[in-house]
């Protein structure tokens, strides 16, 4: 699971709402995948990122040189965009769990795929 | 998928039909292939995304990643949902780069709003269809799914959706929760009078009215012409639209009946 991915997930217990972003990561087993440069890409998810649920993930998983917020023309600053890029999309977690934040309720992650699998009680009417 | 027999939907839920047999069968079959890796290629082109712009996606019943390499290959990064483990085993197996869930799509999709740029599936949604427990209830989860996925999606964003309808009431269902989850947009049934080539695109747009593709259509006539879709604000009747072959066929506003199914927002 890429720490992009992590950023969007969020909850979908029965009743959380909202309050179900952003998930509590804890990682056992991460590894680094190398992936080519897009900095169109990079640029235009920018706009989307939750930057302090990122930071959080980051400071979790013991992450060097990660950006504190967007910084201004960003979308022209390779050596910003090439740490985002890095971030966002090269830092795999394997091995760990995804936490609700409002009902505690655990997602496992293995080999890289969270179970977002829900009970029939969780599950929104 | 080619159905000799029995519906798949109808021994059992996915996760127990795509098992590792099963699983090993689908990625080795070239044909299945061919086929899903087609679909994959329309369903993008009907998706409209912006020319030369890498978006971000999400592959519903993304499986062991057949269409998920083809939105690779296209240069866009996606994320993929499915409910079978070991077709998801064997999208590890064969190095798929989109970040995969295992999860239910009946149960909504896990993620915040707005966070996609566009939705894809191929031959999954037909399994919402079916019961597979005491406690489901077909709406509700068809209604659970196209409401998250609503809310998912960047507003104006679409989802192409192809899929296996049984009949048409099942086509009728599945348009009747993606319309009250306030999806518009429409069905494009590609080579509408080909048995084998037939295809159904569910076609959503999260948005303000927007037009219906053009379907594809072999024409056997040198003087046939394709029927243009037109969008209207006319309410289509389901059942004259689904009777409808599209050659020479007119609805009640004397406009020259589509291949396809309007939908308006309730």
């Amino acid at each position: 699971m890429k720490l992009l991915t992590h950023n969007l997930l969020s909850s979908h217990v029965r009743g959380v709402g909202p309050r179900g972003f952003p998930l509590r990561l804890q990682a056992t087993e991460v590894r680094i995948n190398p992936v080519e440069f897009n900095p169109d890409f990079v640029a235009r998810m920018i706009p989307k990122v939750e930057w302090a649920a990122l930071l959080e993930a980051a400071d979790t998983l013991h992450l060097v040189e990660v950006p504190k917020g967007p910084i201004e023309g960003y979308e022209h600053d390779e050596k910003f965009l090439r740490q985002m890029h890095h971030v966002l999309l090269e830092v795999d977690v394997l091995e760990g769990t995804l936490q609700c934040p409002e009902s505690g309720r655990l997602f496992p992650i293995s080999r890289g795929i969270p179970n977002m699998l829900l009970s029939d009680e969780e599950t929104e009417t | 998928m080619a159905f000799r027999g029995k519906r798949p939907e109808h021994g059992g839920p996915p996760e127990l039909f795509y098992d590792k047999n099963e699983a090993r069968k689908y990625v080795r079959n070239s044909r299945m292939i061919d086929v899903q890796t087609k679909m994959a290629g329309r369903a993008l082109e009907l998706l409209y995304l912006p020319e030369g712009q890498p978006c971000y996606l999400l592959d519903i019943g993304c499986g062991s990643g057949l269409s998920g390499d083809y939105l690779s290959d296209e240069g866009h990064y996606w994320v993929g949902i499915d409910i079978s483990p070991a077709m998801l085993d064997a999208a590890l197996d064969r190095d798929t780069e989109g970040d995969l869930l295992l999860g239910d799509m009946g149960q909504g999709i896990p993620f915040k709003p707005g966070s996609f740029d566009g939705c894809v599936s191929i031959s999954a949604i037909q399994w919402l269809c079916n019961a597979n427990k005491k406690s489901d209830i077909p709406a509700k989860r068809l209604y659970c799914f196209f409401s998250s996925l609503y809310s998912v999606l960047v507003r104006g964003a679409r989802a192409v959706l192809q899929l296996y309808p049984e009949n048409s009431e099942q086509l009728e269902l599945i348009t009747t929760q993606a319309t009250k989850a306030g999806f518009t947009g429409g069905v494009v049934v590609d080579f509408p009078n080909s048995a084998k080539a037939k295809k159904f695109y569910l076609c959503l747009f999260s948005g303000p009215s927007t037009f219906l593709p053009k379907p594809l259509n072999e024409s056997n006539d040198d003087d046939e012409e394709v029927q243009e879709s037109e969008f209207t604000r006319e309410r289509t009747s389901w059942g004259h639209a689904l009777r409808c072959s599209g050659n020479g066929c007119y609805s009640n506003a004397e406009q020259p009946c589509t291949a396809g199914i309007m939908l308006e927002a309730v």
